[in-house]
């Protein structure tokens, strides 16, 4: 059952896959401009053998099977920017990077989202009922770039206790993880919550509060395995949610991933490097 | 989404409207929102005589005062009026929300009521389609097509709107569908009128409920959307400003003059937040037994 939905699935998801490849493909070659129309003027003779070095000069078709060739390869060519540094380079550079910053900030977000909803669960309308429901409330209203810059403001600016920008160590990490998980921190503390309330009512609890549990056990005992289920199904969109707000949390942190490779080379035109990355995006969202 | 409660006939359309809107008036919160996005949207389009000074006169002698008298938001790094463009930018931030959710709406509608009408083999094409592309991260392709082609604000609000229509088509088709083997749909067909009119005379209008409800949360993911755009340097282009705009230039400023980062957000999050509990209160007003989404 579950194997032939998998490849139903990828069925599916390979023509998709490659309609993506020719419109992105087409779509960047179309448009105006190009990767060695800079500021600076190239002679003529330089910029020919330049278009050679890259397969510039052949006719567009060429160009796309030949990418297609190698992309079936694993291979997605050279920089065009990056002297001497192919994609798959930069690639296996970056994506550890934003790997990482995707699933710390998916931590922070089930850590405070869960315990939040939770403790809201288990004394509702009380001060613990009203803070975190207060706070998933902002964390729905205010955009990763007005939070991210915010929380820089406060411990990075003010109190000087976490560095504003970089990634080598840990302490580098917390700032743009939590930026990046605080929106998904407050849906899935609303969503634990409403989860947990629905539970409360349901006689296999009436029957645990029977037995003489207290509200703290039947909460984790029982009531957690069926209220988090609206979380659980959660956590595909949060996922990719989490890939898109990547673009904005390096770029405001100056994070070596992939997200600020994709916009850097977005502007600079470096055409095999936007197609790289777009292409890993869309692979990591169809799965 | 489930079927309305009310697939009335249309002659007692009315009535959904009117009990709708009993319902609404109970809800405080929806109300209050709505109230807040009448007087924003007021006070956005007569900003020219509001607001005391231009959004792109520059005070060279004042710039990056705090909020006083004669700049009551302050002003930014080049002297502008900060209030003045926070008006400017809340216009263009709604004109593209409005805009690409009405370009959202009109694709998503005769998408889905097409869908749904024909129903079958077609049905099942049509939404295997929209299934597809659901799974497709729109905001890469909008990132690409505004490096590309420009910034433009047409391309802006089209390439926005296009990244929305696919669950409003899925909602009207679910309506349609729940329509059409409905008596007045039937006596419509027995009475030999052609079926592109079915749709649009009898069947659009009958979906119109779900559809305002979506429309209404669609517009702050659109706004949003484009203040991300903005916050990259690709949405609007100066001297124009949107609020993504405006926030970038205060994030960069941040430390120096807060007022620059505190104001846009203030407005946006505010904006944001109003047009999410008006959408909840529409969709509990319109659709009382309906489902979470």
């Amino acid at each position: 059952m579950r194997l032939t939905y998998l490849l139903k699935r990828l069925a599916v998801m390979i023509p998709v896959f490659f309609f993506v490849v020719t419109l992105v493909f087409f779509m960047i070659r179309f448009a105006p401009g190009g990767p060695f129309s800079s500021e600076k003027s190239v002679s003529p003779a330089i910029l020919k053998n330049l278009e050679m070095k890259y397969h510039m000069d052949e006719p567009l078709v060429r160009q796309y099977l030949r990418y297609l060739k190698d992309l079936l390869k694993g291979d997605l060519g050279p920089s065009f920017k990056h002297a001497n540094r192919t994609v798959n380079e930069i690639i296996a550079e970056a994506l550890p990077v934003s790997v990482e910053l995707g699933l710390l900030a998916l931590m922070w977000a089930l850590v405070i989202g869960i315990t939040s909803g939770g403790l809201a669960a288990l004394k509702p309308n009380s001060p613990f009922d009203y803070i975190p429901m207060t706070f998933s409330l902002l964390g729905i209203c205010f955009p990763t770039f007005v939070v991210g810059p915010i929380l820089v403001l406060i411990f990075g600016v003010w109190l000087e206790w976490l560095p504003v920008a970089g990634w080598d160590t840990w302490a580098d990490r917390v700032l743009p993880s939590l930026t990046l998980g605080f929106a998904y921190a407050a849906y899935i503390s609303r969503l634990t919550r409403g989860g947990l309330m629905e539970m409360r009512v349901q006689d296999f609890i009436r029957t645990a509060r029977a037995k003489g549990l207290t509200e703290t056990q039947i909460l984790t005992q029982h009531a957690l395995k069926g209220g988090l289920l609206p979380v659980i199904s959660y956590l595909g969109p949060a996922l990719a949610g989490i890939i898109t707000g990547a673009l904005v949390t390096e770029t405001i942190f100056n994070i070596p991933g992939l997200g600020r490779f994709f916009i850097e080379s977005a502007v600079n035109r470096d055409y095999t490097v936007v197609m790289g990355t777009a292409l890993l995006f869309f692979a990591h969202l169809c799965l | 989404m489930s079927e309305l409660s009310t697939a009335v006939p249309s002659s007692q359309g009315v009535s959904l409207w009117d009990d709708a809107w009993a319902r609404l008036k109970k809800n405080r919160l929806a109300l209050l929102a709505a109230t807040f996005l009448i007087l924003e949207v007021l006070i956005f389009f007569l900003a020219p005589l509001i607001a005391p000074h231009s959004y792109e006169v520059q005070d060279l002698e004042r710039t990056m005062t705090g909020p006083s008298w004669r700049h009551w938001f302050g002003t930014d790094t080049l002297g502008r009026d900060l209030f003045a463009r926070v008006l400017y930018g809340g216009r263009v931030s709604l004109t593209v929300g409005i805009l690409a959710s009405m370009v959202s709406a009109i694709v998503g509608v005769i998408y889905g009521s097409i869908s749904g009408f024909l129903g079958g083999r077609w049905d099942n094409l049509m939404m295997r389609v929209v299934d597809v592309l659901y799974a497709l991260p729109f905001i890469f392709l909008v990132i690409i097509l505004m490096v590309y082609f420009g910034r433009n604000f047409m391309l802006l609000f089209v390439a926005l709107g296009l990244t929305q229509w696919l669950t409003m088509a899925r909602i009207v088709r679910g309506q349609v569908l729940s329509l059409r083997h409905k008596e007045f749909i039937e006596a419509a067909t027995v009475l030999g009128i052609q079926r592109k009119w079915i749709i649009f005379r009898h069947l659009i209008p009958n979906t119109l409920g779900p559809v305002i409800v979506y429309l209404t949360l669609t517009v702050p993911a659109v706004i949003l959307e484009e203040a991300f755009l903005s916050y990259l340097g690709l949405g609007i282009q100066a001297p124009l400003a949107s609020w993504g705009t405006l926030i970038k230039e205060g994030v960069d400023v941040m430390d120096l003059a807060p007022w620059m980062l505190f104001f846009p957000a203030l407005f946006l999050s505010a904006t944001l937040f109003s047009l999410n509990f008006l959408g909840d209160g529409l969709r509990d007003a319109l659709d009382p037994k309906g489902a979470k989404d």
